[in-house]
Order: structure tokens, then C-alpha cells, then sequence
């Protein structure tokens, strides 16, 4: 946090309303509750990382020491305290991408991007990490950015969101095949659908 | 196989409305308020008779969680905390209620609020789901605006409060206790036990935590009745149950299922099958990350409940099922679960903290071949000293997958050490 001392940070006055609003879901008295939402809207306001200075600025609204602002703030992983572009891709790597491909996503991103995990651009546009689970695993492999998911990707999927990001377009969220979510692609087997109550499918050889 | 109309979550892909109307004409929020009438006694008693278990992992029996309640409400608040902090890895169950059957989450809220004395609910959602949050705030926001909860919830006088809090990135606050800590605006570590929650909770008053699906499946089952539900699956494996199926299948899904349905019933009827056909399976991880693996073997009979999956040393967990067929290593894939578990231990206890990072960098090396025969014996004795030396279970899920590896793929794991040995001899000479 040391390259950071000279910022200065305050809640925007509609921010100041966000945070009381906050503030507000917690019995009087229990105001550290909102300590991560509060990190939260400060991390958003500031281009997605908190300076010291924001750590010290909720901590006098929420009246806590600073040191508990700052254990909180290097305990969640989404607290970021040091700068990140202004695309932030999360590629999920735990079991149940890896088993679907997240290397070869990673690998792609790493390709477009020509930066490795915990890298940003020079331009500033997009940072990449490795992230753990992100609980989306039946749309598998698939990458968070910012606060928007897409699954189901391939290569080619993922270089075509980069590239959209790039152009200053917004890709849509969501299934890159055309999945609504987590049903399965090749047609629905509860709930009324075609393959409803009937024998099950069969797959190859038993 | 489960009839669709025995299925709960009819709108889990959410093909269809999701707001509150549309949650409505599908039987939400129909005749709350009589259930209520009913009172305390009776809810948590329907509940009980359900035999309706955690469905966040453990299976605890949630009607008998609620009866350790205080029995009349003291000078302390009673509290209702839902964990949302869905992160287990396979496990994306809560996710789709979360973002397309809201309602049932918050009917259930007020239920098990008013089965408890809870005057006030938190949903702890994992931060990361951003979306889904923005989804179950809209629909909190139709019921306070419907008065369906708030002040006079559903006209029946009880005052009801439900708020969402999203947490920041941290697997171990889906442990109930570490949970409550976050809430409190602290580091998610656990705390240890007892004082239990329900004595001790959030804010240090009276607390329940209840898994999301836990939660949603309530109101369903006061208005179909304890015996309906009962009367779904087994004997101590009663109901309904939303399924995760992912890795090498041929459609990944999410489904609702009777409880004991067999496991490859279950892949092959809704997930497509394996990938390559069923004789092409390797391994199966039947309930999220922490419960130890099975091969093919155990796969080919085992039947999806708590009961059964602890009795072939394993467990349903999430009821997440990671699928891997031939063409997995699954040396590399436990290893990956050991680096996880390293990222997210909270570091308090000893064993965990250091027993974790311990058990990755030997896995990394078996994975790799690069080491001795008798290591595999020392790692599966570390992980027993891990397992159940710890405040909270992450040690233990740590420990897990390990020891099913060992357990069923020893040879494998021998294998790939005389092949790096004899790579070595070959260098050598």
C-alpha cells in the first residue's frame, strides 16, 4: 500500500447516501457489520482497488480502528489494494473448469492479453488472475468480469469477448452457446420437457 | 423417477416469470398467512416430520436445529442467518434459486423465522454473486411493497425483516460460525463450539443458519405436508434434492431428484450420459470437493443419499457430482483440490494452516511422480493428523479428498513413481 499514501479518498455524496442507507440493515450499535459492503462501494467508486486512504475513510464512518478495516481488507480476496485495469478477468481454474478446458481459456487470455496471471496491461484496459470457484460449475469453463459471469466458453468465445471489451463494446453475460442456464443443451429432462418422464438416455456403451 | 409434479423448484432454470407474479401463479406465498396461524409448534414439528436434512452439506436434521432455539423469546433478538456463501467447488445449486425462485427463498425465510422467533433475516450471499443478489433484492422489495414481509407480514402481525449481505471472497464463511464473524464485519474465521449458534449466534443472541436450498424447500413442504416430503426418497434420506452434474458429461446440469436415486440413473437420464459412454468412466466426486473420491466400481451401484454415500467413504455433501472420465488425470484433479483448500484456509488453526500447504506441495510432487513409495503412507497419516484437529471442518475437507485418492487409486499413484524413478535410471546410466 506504500506507492498509494498521497491518495485521497471520500464517498461521493451519493455514495455517502448508499452507506447509510447500508448502515441502516444493522441494529444500532453493530455499524461494523457494514464494513464489507462499505470496502465494496468504496472499491467501485475508486476503479475497482482501495487505497489506504479509502481503508481509513470507513473506518471513521464506521467508527472501528483502522487495523480492523485493514483485516478485513487483506482477508477477502475481492478487495483489491493495489490497481487493476478496467477489466478485471477472473478465469475460474478449479476442478470442475479445469475438466472443461479453463486451461486452455487461461491460455487464450494469455495469448490476447500477452500478460500472465496478476498482470495489467500497459494500456490499462484489462488485468488477468486465476480465480477459485465460482459456483457456476454446470455452465463450466467460464470467467468473471467485473460483475457479470460467462460460461459455457470455448477459445473462441472468450477471444470474441476480449475483443468486444477492447472495442468498447459490452459482450452479453451469461451462456456463450445459447443456454438460458443450467439446463441441460440437449433439451430438458424435467419440468415438462420433451425428454420428461421417459426411459433414460443412452450414452454409448453399458 | 421423480414425477414433475412432486418437484419443487418448478422454475429453477428460470424459463419462466420470475418475479413475484410469476412466482405466485406457481403456488408461492399461497395461503402464508394460514400457515403461520398455525404456529411455532406446529411448523417446526411439520418440518421434523419431513426429516428434511441440511442441504448446505452437513445433512443435519433441520427441525430438530430449530427446536435448540430458546423456547421463549428473552431480552435477545432471535436471528435467522441463510448462507448463500455458495463456494464449494462443483456446487452451483444455490445460485438458481438465488436468481430465478427468490420467492421461495423468502416465503421460507418468514416460515423458519416465525418457527424459530426471528424477527429479523440475513441472507449472507457470496460476493461474487453480484447478480444473483440484485435479483433477490428485487424480489424482497415485491414482497415488502405486496406486505407479504415487513411490519404486519402477510397480515398476520408479525413484523419480519429480511436483508441481503454480500460477503467479499472467502470459501471457509460457508462454515456457519466464520459466516457469522463476516457478518459481524470481521475476518470469516470460525469460532470454536460451544456456545453454539443457537444459544450464542450473531451478535451474540440466538441464531439459526440455514442453508438456502434448506430454506426454499419449507414452504413447499408446510403446504404439501411433513409426510409428503417423508414419503419422497428413503428412511433418513427423505425428499427432493437439487443435483449439480458437471465435468465429463455429455449436458451438464443442474436437477431436481428424489433422494437415492442411483448415481448413473442420474447422469444418464439427465446429463446425457458420460462422455464416451458410461464403461468410459473413471471417478466420480459425489457432493462437492471436500467428499473423497469414487471409482467406477462403487459408481456403477451407489445410490445418491447421505446414507448410502457414507457407507461406500464418501458423502453427499452439496450433491455436486464431478464427473471424470478416462481421459482425466485424477491425480492432477485432487492435487488442484489440495492447492484450493491451501488458498483458503483461514489460518488459525496449526494443522490446517500448515497441514494444508504440507499435503499440495507433496501432491504436486506425486503428481509428478517425484517421490518415494513410503511418502504416500506418510501423506495419508499427515492427513489424519489434520482431520478432526481443527475449530472447523475445512480441515477435514482438506484431509478428504486425499484419502479417497489413496484409498482407490494407489496404484496409479506407485505407478507414476517407478516411472519417474526409472526415467531418473535412464538419465543416469
Amino acid at each position: 500500500m506504500s506507492a498509494d499514501l498521497v491518495v485521497d479518498f471520500a464517498f461521493t455524496s451519493h455514495n455517502q447516501e448508499l452507506a447509510r442507507q447500508i448502515i441502516g440493515k444493522y441494529p444500532p450499535g453493530r455499524q461494523a457489520s457494514a464494513v464489507i459492503p462499505l470496502l465494496m462501494l468504496a472499491q467501485r467508486q475508486h476503479g475497482g482497488w482501495l487505497p489506504q486512504a479509502a481503508l481509513d475513510h470507513v473506518a471513521g464512518i464506521l467508527g472501528m480502528p483502522p487495523i480492523r478495516v485493514y483485516e478485513v481488507a487483506t482477508f477477502y480476496t475481492m478487495f483489491k489494494l493495489k490497481p487493476v485495469g478496467r477489466h478485471h478477468i477472473e478465469v475460474c481454474t478449479n476442478i470442475a473448469c479445469w475438466l472443461r478446458g479453463s486451461e486452455q481459456i487461461l491460455a487464450a487470455c494469455k495469448d490476447k492479453l500477452g500478460i500472465a496471471p496478476g498482470e495489467t496491461t500497459a494500456d490499462g484496459l484489462f488485468t488477468l488472475s486465476e480465480a477459485e470457484c465460482l459456483g457456476a460449475c454446470v455452465n463450466a469453463p467460464m470467467v468473471q468480469i467485473g460483475v457479470d459471469y460467462f460460461e459455457d466458453l470455448s477459445v473462441e468465445a472468450i477471444g470474441a469477448i476480449i475483443d468486444a471489451l477492447r472495442a468498447g463494446e459490452s459482450p452479453r453475460p451469461g451462456s456463450q452457446i445459447g443456454r438460458k442456464s443450467s439446463e441441460p443443451i440437449t433439451g430438458l429432462t424435467s419440468l415438462g420437457g420433451d425428454g420428461a418422464n421417459s426411459a433414460p438416455t443412452q450414452s454409448g456403451a453399458h | 423417477m421423480l414425477r414433475d409434479q412432486d418437484r419443487i423448484f418448478t422454475n429453477i432454470y428460470g424459463l419462466n416469470d420470475t418475479s413475484l407474479g410469476g412466482a405466485r401463479s406457481r403456488g408461492d406465498w399461497d395461503g402464508t398467512h394460514g400457515l403461520i396461524a398455525k404456529g411455532r409448534d406446529w411448523i417446526v414439528d411439520e418440518v421434523r416430520k419431513s426429516g428434511l436434512r441440511g442441504r448446505g452439506g452437513a445433512g443435519f436434521g433441520t427441525g430438530m436445529k430449530w427446536s435448540f432455539m430458546p423456547k421463549t423469546p428473552g431480552d435477545r433478538p432471535h436471528y435467522l442467518v441463510v448462507n448463500a456463501d455458495e463456494g464449494e467447488p462443483g456446487t452451483c445449486k444455490d445460485r438458481e434459486i438465488l436468481r430465478h425462485e427468490p420467492h421461495k427463498l423468502i416465503e421460507g425465510t418468514l416460515l423458519a423465522g416465525v418457527g424459530m422467533g426471528a424477527h429479523a433475516c440475513y441472507i449472507y450471499v457470496r460476493g461474487e454473486f453480484y447478480r444473483e443478489a440484485e435479483a433477490l433484492q428485487r424480489a424482497i422489495d415485491e414482497a415488502y411493497a405486496e406486505g407479504l414481509i415487513g411490519v404486519n407480514a402477510c397480515g398476520t402481525g408479525w413484523s419480519y425483516d429480511v436483508y441481503v449481505h454480500l460477503g467479499a471472497g472467502a470459501y471457509v464463511c460457508g462454515e456457519e460460525t466464520a459466516l457469522i464473524e463476516s457478518l459481524e464485519g470481521k475476518k470469516g474465521q470460525p469460532r470454536l463450539k460451544p456456545p453454539f449458534p443457537a444459544n450464542v449466534g450473531l451478535y451474540g443472541c440466538p441464531t439459526t443458519v440455514n442453508n438456502v436450498e434448506t430454506i426454499a424447500v419449507v414452504p413447499t413442504i408446510l403446504r404439501r405436508s411433513g409426510d409428503w416430503f417423508a414419503n419422497l426418497g428413503k428412511p433418513r434420506n427423505t425428499g427432493t434434492k437439487l443435483f449439480n452434474i458437471s465435468g465429463h458429461v455429455n449436458a451438464p446440469c443442474t436437477v431436481e431428484e428424489e433422494m437415492g436415486i442411483p448415481l448413473k440413473e442420474l447422469i444418464e437420464r439427465h446429463a446425457g450420459g458420460v462422455i464416451g459412454g458410461w464403461d468410459n468412466l473413471l471417478a466420480i466426486i459425489p457432493g462437492g470437493s471436500s467428499v473423497p473420491v469414487l471409482p467406477k466400481s462403487i459408481c456403477d451401484s451407489v445410490c445418491m443419499d447421505f446414507d448410502s454415500l457414507v457407507a461406500v467413504k464418501s458423502g453427499l455433501g452439496t450433491a455436486a457430482v464431478i464427473v471424470m472420465d478416462k481421459s482425466a488425470d485424477v491425480v492432477r484433479a485432487i492435487t488442484r483440490l489440495s492447492r484450493f483448500y491451501k488458498h483458503e484456509s483461514c489460518g488459525q488453526c496449526t494443522p490446517c494452516r500448515e497441514g494444508t500447504g504440507w499435503m499440495w506441495r507433496v501432491m504436486e510432487r506425486l503428481c509428478d511422480g517425484r517421490a518415494r513409495i513410503e511418502e504416500i503412507d506418510i501423506l495419508e497419516q499427515v492427513t489424519k493428523e489434520v482431520e478432526g484437529h481443527t475449530i472447523c471442518a475445512l480441515g477435514d475437507a482438506a484431509a478428504w479428498p486425499i484419502q479417497g485418492l489413496i484409498r482407490h487409486f494407489r496404484p496409479e499413484l506407485e505407478r507414476r513413481i517407478h516411472a519417474s524413478a526409472q526415467a531418473a535410471g535412464r538419465e543416469a546410466a
